[in-house]
């Protein structure tokens, strides 16, 4: 990849890596999960070889996302935590939506935004894998009695929901804000594009860039 | 029977145009199963094993007259033993032959995810249509009767078919057809709701005064009806549903929630496209990269200098 020589990374190839396996089984699950919500959304069943084939993969991918989503909150959860800075940017959340850049309060790696996400998921994903081992017909079908499961699948449709929707705000949140999807592909974003939305992060990189140019130095 | 050219459909799984229904008028049928003459002798059960070529595994004794225990993805009818001691200090054997009940508002049609998988015909028969079947068990968990059983080895749902195949050709279900006493009758639903009103009428004047017909309304009433001498307590009858009726859990997953999911992803998705095309995207500008420039001499100078 032509990298800036300038250029902050910002996700490490682990940290992409581990985002894309997680991108990849979220998008398989959506889309075999939702052909079993909806009638008018069955076709989508299709792609995985047909309902039976659909119906088999599903909770597979799913033990896969939880795996991944441990790796995941490993490597992100310290700097999805919130702070004071949270407060003062949720506040300013109209101006954020606006692209009224200049009325933002500076905010460091992660805006209220990101987190939200991240916590989110944090929340949904384990609801999604336990409610989902509960109604898992195959091995489990018998593991618990049948309203227990009628609870379990209701919840587990509801929880689905709300983590489509998220993901909905996280992708288009990536499509909106240029180049986040060049951070997350080749892990980097320039100066200008730190500067512009994660200020506190950008002088705090700053601060650190000639530290971290001798690696001797600063292990 | 998914091979037969069926125009029948009333409902039809997973389904949101109306079903080919124009051959439908047809009589509501019903098997009317009076447990006051029924015997324990399971000619039914071999009956049902022999038309519809299941054979469950054998087996062993568990120490009652059930056997096997319990329904299966090759057991679809099953008598069910229960040794009831009455006010009188009297030993009563209630024996009910268990089994779909053909509900007129079926919960497994209502849960089920697989388009055409369960139907249901005009005469009120409740039919699994195997090859669409997709094996997720979301017929089980509509079903207020605890009634079909998902296979291990071909994953998918079995249950009574009141021998749809037989009925639609002019024939009882083979069960009817074995039975000595006479406990299970096949016909029009009318016919069998009047022919059960002479039983209770019977049964009452014998001093079993609640006597009754279970053909529970909850579900829009049964295509499967007993004749109870206890009709105000069916739970005595090996835990047959006293008010049977669609789970509201299950009434929320498959009624409101399921539309009102697929405008919400819907609407998502389209508010960020209008927020694409209206407010727009949000570019880094060369200001930015100048100002982060200047910002990074700054901090070094700062540095340099302590």
């Amino acid at each position: 990849m032509t990298r800036p020589k300038r250029a902050f990374t910002r996700y490490t190839t682990l940290n992409r890596v581990n985002h894309w396996i997680n991108a990849g089984l979220f998008i398989l699950l959506v889309l075999s999960g939702l052909s079993f919500f909806h009638p008018i959304l069955f076709f989508l069943s299709g792609l995985f070889g047909g309902g039976q084939w659909a119906r088999a993969a599903h909770p597979w991918f799913g033990v896969g996302l939880v795996i991944s989503w441990i790796g995941m909150f490993i490597q992100f959860w310290r700097t999805n935590l919130f702070n004071r800075d949270d407060i003062a940017w949720s506040k300013a959340i109209v101006q954020v939506a606006t692209n009224d850049d200049e009325h933002v309060p500076p905010i460091g790696r992660n805006n209220s935004g990101q987190k939200a996400v991240f916590w989110a998921m944090t929340l949904l994903i384990p609801t999604l894998f336990v409610t989902g081992l509960l109604i898992w017909e195959v091995y489990f079908g018998q593991a618990t009695s049948i309203p227990v499961q009628r609870v379990a699948v209701l919840i587990h449709s509801l929880a689905a929901l709300g983590a489509i929707l998220v993901w909905v705000a996280h992708v288009y949140a990536a499509i909106w804000i240029r180049d986040s999807v060049r951070s997350m592909t080749q892990g980097y974003v320039t100066p200008g594009w730190a500067w512009h939305h994660h200020r506190k992060w950008f002088y705090q990189l700053a601060s650190g860039q000639r530290a971290k140019t001798d690696p001797r130095k600063n292990p | 029977m998914s091979d037969l050219q069926s125009q029948d459909y009333v409902r039809r799984s997973a389904t949101t145009m109306t079903p080919p229904m124009a051959r439908s008028h047809e009589d509501q049928v019903a098997k009317l199963i009076d447990v006051s003459r029924c015997i324990g002798c399971k000619a039914c059960q071999s009956a049902c094993m022999e038309w519809n070529d299941l054979r469950p595994e054998i087996g062993h004794f568990e120490g009652s007259y059930e056997n096997p225990m319990d329904l299966g993805p090759s057991v679809w009818t099953l008598m069910k033993f229960n040794e009831y001691e009455n006010e009188q200090g009297n030993l009563e054997w209630l024996i009910r032959k268990d089994g779909c009940m053909h509900c007129e508002d079926p919960g497994c049609l209502k849960a089920c995810p697989a388009p055409g998988a369960i139907v249901q015909y005009a005469n009120g028969i409740v039919d699994f249509i195997s090859d669409k079947c997709i094996g997720c068990g979301y017929c089980v968990k509509g079903c207020p009767f605890d009634i079909p059983r998902i296979s291990k080895t071909d994953h998918k749902a079995y249950k009574c078919t009141l021998c749809s195949d037989r009925v639609t050709v002019g024939l009882e279900p083979a069960c009817v057809k074995a039975c000595p006493t006479g406990a299970i009758m096949f016909g029009s639903k009318t016919d069998m709701t009047h022919w059960a009103g002479e039983r209770i009428e019977d049964l009452k004047s014998r001093g079993f005064e609640n006597a009754g017909l279970y053909d529970p309304p909850e579900v829009q009433g049964t295509h499967v009806m007993y004749v109870l001498h206890h009709a105000d307590r069916p739970s005595l009858y090996s835990g047959l549903p006293d008010e049977p009726r669609i789970s509201p859990v299950v009434q929320a997953w498959k009624g409101i929630l399921k539309p009102l999911a697929v405008i919400g992803i819907a609407a998502a998705a389209l508010a960020g496209f209008f927020h694409w095309v209206t407010v727009g995207p949000n570019e880094v500008q060369d200001e930015d990269e100048a100002e982060a420039d200047r910002a990074m001499r700054e901090v070094e100078e700062e540095e340099k200098s302590p």
